[in-house]
Order: C-alpha cells, then structure tokens, then sequence
C-alpha cells in the first residue's frame, strides 16, 4: 500500500514529566538515505531507541510495511530486518575482527561429525570477503579490533548489521568521532547501502556529512519534528539555519564579526 | 585517540593497492602476543632454577614429578575454572570456602546418614552448584562487582561448613563414624573410586620400576605408585576449557562477555545466562577439588581450602586472564598451577627457608599482572 517501509505516525514518548518526544512523524521511503538531524537534546536518542525497539511509543503509531508493529525488545526488530549501530558499535575489542563479525551469530561445523565448534575458517573467509564487497580491507581477519581506526571500527559494525541481512539501517552519529577522511569512507559505505536497496536512517548534527549523502531529512528540535525535506526542495544553507534556529545564529553570527558555518 | 586524523603523507591518498599500513609482524612478536607467553617463560625459569638448585635431590625423579603434579593438579583444577571465570569477566572469592562446604556435604551425609558414597557425591556436587547459581544469579542480578558478592559467600559458605558440622555432627573433622571409614566407603564404592580415588598407570610405573628406570621399593613395585587421578583430572579439564575457550560457540560468548558486557547484548548474546554458567562451572571445580581431597585424605575437614581462591586466581592471572576480562588462556592458567606445584615442593628439595615460597609467589604475581598490562597495551592493541 505504500512505498514507505517504516513510518512513524505521530509519535510521543514520555518519561514521567519529561516530553522527550512530541508528535513526531517519520516516514522512510525504500531504499532512501534519511537524514534525522537535530542539535544535542533534540530527541534524537529516544527516537532511535524508539525505532530500534528499545522504547515503546506513549502515543502515535509505528508502522513497518504499512503495518503497525509494536517491539517488546530490539531483538524482535532485529528479527524483521531493523539493525540499529550505536555509537558504542557494540564490538569487543580484544577480540578478533572475524570473531566479532560473528559475535552471537558464529558460524558452525561439526568436528569429527559429533561435536559443534565454531568454522574459524568459515568466519574468517567470510569477513574478509564481505567486509571487501564494502570496500573495506582487512588487513587480517585474525587482527585484534582494538588496533583497528574509529572509522575501520565504524565500517565493520555497518558492513555486520548489513550482512546479517538488515533491510532498515539506522546509523547513530556513525561520524561523530572520526576524522575527515573516516568520514568519508562511512558515508561510502552508506552509499552502498543504498545501492543494495537497503534503507538508512542517518543520524546526524553535521550537516557536511548529512546533504551529500541524504534524500530527504526531518530536524528535530526539542522533541518536534520540523518537518521533512526532500533534497531537492531545500538547500545546506536552510537545512543548518534550521538546526541552528536560524534567526538566533544570524544574531550570534552578527555579534562575531566575521565568523561564517 | 589522538590517532583519528594520521597526517598523511603526499600520494597516501591513493586507495593502497597493497596495504602500507601492515608492519610485517614477525613470529617473536606474535609468540609475545599470546597470553600464554607470561606462564610459558615463567614455567621454564622455574624449571631452569629448580634444576639447577634442586636437581640432584630427587625432586625430578619420578616420586619427585608425582608430588609437585599433584600438588599443581589440585590447584590446576580449580585454577581452570577460575581462568574461565575471569576471562567472562567475573571472579570467585568463595572457591575455598566451597572446597571446605562441598567436602563436608559429602561426608557428612556418607558417614552419618547413610547415604551411599556415590549419592552423597551428587549430592555435593549438585548443591555446591547451585550456591554457584545463586552466586552468578546475585551478580548478574544486581549488577554489583562479583567481588563484593562472593566475598559474602566466602564468609557464609566458610560459617556454614564449620556451624553444620558442628551441629550435625559435634566435630569439625570426618573421617570415622560408627564403625564406617571414608576411605574404606570409598574403597566399597566402583563408581567413586574409578573417578576419584587412587592412581592411573600404576602398571606402567611397576614395570618401569622393574626395568630399573625409576626407583622400586623392596618387592619390586615402583616407589612412585602411579599418576594420581588429580593429575588426570587436572589435564583433562585444561585440554576441555582450552578447546572451549578456543573453539567452541561458548567460547566465543565467555570472550565476548567478558570483553564487553554491552557489546554481547547488543549482538544477542545471553550474557546472564553465560555468567551464572561460568559460576555453575567454577562452583563444580571447586567441589572437584573437594571430592578428590577427601578421596586422597580420607577425611572432610570444615576448613579444607583456605585460601586457594587466591592461589587460582594468581595461577589464573600468570596464565594470562586480565583482571578486566575478554582475555586469557586455560592452558596459560594450567601452567600456572604447574609453576605453584614446582614452587611449593621444590622448595623443600633445596636448602631455601620454606617461607621464601609466599614471597615467590607474591613477586611471581606481580610480575605476571605488570607483564600482562605491558603485552596488552604494547603488542596487543599495538600502543606505545
């Protein structure tokens, strides 16, 4: 019935006194890059909490493929194809890169016909070959994730969720800690996401990594959604005064003679 | 992380055909790297010290390796136990206090109950695991350090052996009651005595005796009986845990667990469900230990196992397992127990005072935990 995969229909979420979310609508067409932007204590968190399975909404509506859906846990969206990567990624770092690849979905074989053990062979194979399809080299599956970069880090948890057949990816703050560079292989990545038909939800407050990157984007701003741009109705320049509540930064922009975002 | 953003030299914009950032790491370097190699160098200079000090006193014969085996046997099964813990990221203070419990709750319902031996073994075992349970289940529960949870059990569990036998029993040490002995109810029972009593290869050792190879007593039997079960029970439990540490989908879980808690959650893992399993682990080695206590002293004593929660996890902790968890290695562990067994008796063999041992093992420790802290941050994760 519609070309929407997931949708949020006018959702709040309370907690206790708090409005952390107020009659927010989020609708993600198939196969878009949608970029959530909002400045610090706009509600992002617990409307990716909410999306993931994490929160169940106070009020409103969460749909996926038109139909509503309501998660007792994250493993349950997990289940129906929504990954969610934190900013923790959640990646052990004394472990091996092919290990945590694998981590609590470890590929098996039987030894001697009998005893279940892990194929390390296998995971390792299939990280590497995988992770290579993403455009990220490993250097050796075998290599311990804590002598890996922030961005490399970054790659393996959204090539993982993607392998482990994610169709909604919702990326939190993917470039957040990473340097320009970083940067730019993430938003590669997500790139080829998208070329794989997968959908995403990039959340961001960097407006330089959201636009070129983005199809459309909603802003939050203190738990209301400011509405949803398509790329082509709005520009960088509104997006940021949007985030920024425009006329105060004109102000501020003012006041510091000189200084330009 | 000030590596974020590596200044890059002209042309490193590329994409690399072949990865420049890969330092052909050499085998030294990767052998340093493995958590055994603090426990491997350890147990070669022991070896090397003791031979060269203690060689020609018997302590290498083979009544010599039978006694510092089986004193490494007993503390390599619990030290096993103790490294898995660890590497899951929780530790055991109780294990001594429940290798004191675990023995009484055999013996006192073997001698005065009249339980069969093999029945009141279940009945220790079963218990004493599901104290481990509780144990798991409290910290996993509450979120407290296992630290602080097992402290409680080391007093509660220490209390009760010494309170119950008193009471059900008016003596703090069984060996004899009405008539029965534990050594000779042990003798009785097949079951028991296969699994725990005695030795293995005895045969061997009396033909090796007779061949003239290793000393023989005035019959002809060999001076050093056999292999004691410990001993057996001891390699067979390190060769289980290593391959399930390595190998094994469970292994994979006590990594990931121990390394990062949150991060297993969020792939999936049970991490409770693996916590209160390594507990229920630790909790069966430790009544292990008992069980084969009582089977080679042919007594239950309520303050069996002082301190040996100390002593596994110093063998565990010369065996590699960081106090952090998500790193260490079972046989690392193991030899860890070997060196403690070496150690011990072999002090007796040479002409160092006795009390030299604890300041070995004190200084044996500390070289162990600041040697793994340098390989983790320097070869491991390839900091400087």
């Amino acid at each position: 019935m519609s070309d929407h995969i997931l949708q949020l229909e006018n959702i709040s979420k309370f907690f206790g006194s708090v409005i952390a979310l107020n009659g927010v609508t989020l609708r993600l067409k198939k196969g878009e890059v949608h970029c959530l932007l909002g400045d610090n204590g706009a509600g992002k968190s617990t409307l990716i909490k909410t999306l993931a399975g994490v929160h169940r909404p106070d009020k409103g509506e969460y749909l996926v493929d038109g139909k509503p859906v309501r998660f007792n846990s994250p493993r349950e969206a997990l289940d129906i194809g929504i990954a969610t990567v934190y900013q923790d990624l959640a990646l052990v770092p004394m472990m091996s890169v092919a290990r945590n690849f694998f981590m609590g979905r470890e590929p098996m074989k039987k030894l001697f016909g009998i005893v279940p053990v892990m194929d390390h062979a296998l995971a390792a194979e299939t990280a590497t070959t995988k992770l290579g399809e993403m455009g990220i080299k490993v250097r050796d599956a075998d290599q311990i994730i804590g002598t890996m970069s922030g961005g490399e880090k970054q790659c393996l948890a959204i090539a993982r969720a993607i392998h482990f057949g994610a169709r909604v990816l919702i990326l939190d703050e993917p470039t957040a800690a990473l340097g320009v560079k970083q940067s730019v292989n993430v938003l590669k990545l997500i790139n080829k996401a998208r070329e794989r038909g997968i959908s995403v939800i990039f959340i961001t407050h960097n407006v330089n990594h959201a636009y070129p990157i983005g199809d459309s984007f909603t802003l939050l701003n203190r738990g209301k959604s400011l509405g949803t741009y398509e790329k082509s109705g709005v520009s960088k320049d509104e997006v940021l005064d949007m985030m920024a509540g425009g006329a105060e930064m004109q102000k501020l922009m003012a006041e510091l003679d000189g200084v330009t975002i | 992380m000030s590596a974020a953003l590596p200044v890059q030299p002209p042309g490193a914009m590329l994409p690399p055909a072949s990865d420049e950032r890969v330092r052909s790491v050499g085998t030294l370097r990767r052998f340093l790297a493995r958590p055994e190699f603090g426990s491997i160098s350890g147990a070669v200079l022991v070896f090397v010290l003791f031979g060269l000090s203690a060689g020609g006193s018997g302590m290498f014969s083979a009544e010599g390796i039978v006694n510092w085996a089986t004193v490494a046997g007993f503390l390599g099964v619990i030290a096993v136990g103790a490294a898995l813990l660890m590497i899951g990221g929780e530790f055991d203070l109780s294990i001594g206090s429940m290798i004191g419990f675990a023995g009484m709750m055999l013996a006192i319902p073997a001698l005065y109950w009249g339980w069969p031996l093999w029945l009141a073994c279940l009945f220790a075992f079963g218990l004493s695991m599901a104290l481990g349970a509780f144990n798991g289940y409290l910290v996993v529960k509450t979120g407290l350090p296992s630290f602080i949870v097992t402290l409680a059990f080391y007093f509660i569990l220490r209390g009760l052996s010494l309170a119950l036998s008193t009471m059900l029993t008016g003596k703090t040490i069984l060996s004899v009651n009405e008539g029965h002995s534990l050594r000779e109810l042990a003798a009785a029972d097949p079951v028991f005595a296969a699994l725990f009593s005695g030795h293995v290869l005895a045969g061997l050792f009396d033909q090796l005796a007779h061949w003239g190879w290793i000393a023989a007593r005035d019959d002809g039997t060999a001076l050093a009986i056999g292999v004691p079960k410990v001993v057996m029970w001891w390699v067979l439990l390190t060769l289980v845990g290593a391959f399930t540490l390595a190998r094994t989908r469970f292994g994979n879980w006590v990594l990931a667990v121990g390394g990062d808690a949150n991060a297993a959650k969020n792939t999936g893992i049970p991490v409770r469900r693996v916590k209160i399993t390594l507990f229920v682990l630790m909790a069966a080695c430790s009544t292990l230990f008992a069980v084969l206590q009582v089977a080679d002293a042919g007594s239950a004593a309520a303050d069996r196992g002082l301190q040996k929660e100390f002593e596994a996890i110093i063998a565990a902790v010369i065996g590699g397992c960081l106090l952090t968890g998500g790193y260490g290695s079972i046989i690392g562990a193991s030899l860890g127990a070997l060196i403690f067994g070496v150690v011990q008796i072999g002090i007796g063999y040479t002409s160092i005072d006795n009390n030299w041992y604890r300041v070995f093992l004190g200084g044996m420790l500390l070289v162990a935990v600041l040697f793994n802290n340098y390989i983790r941050q320097r070869v491991a994760l390839g900091r400087r």
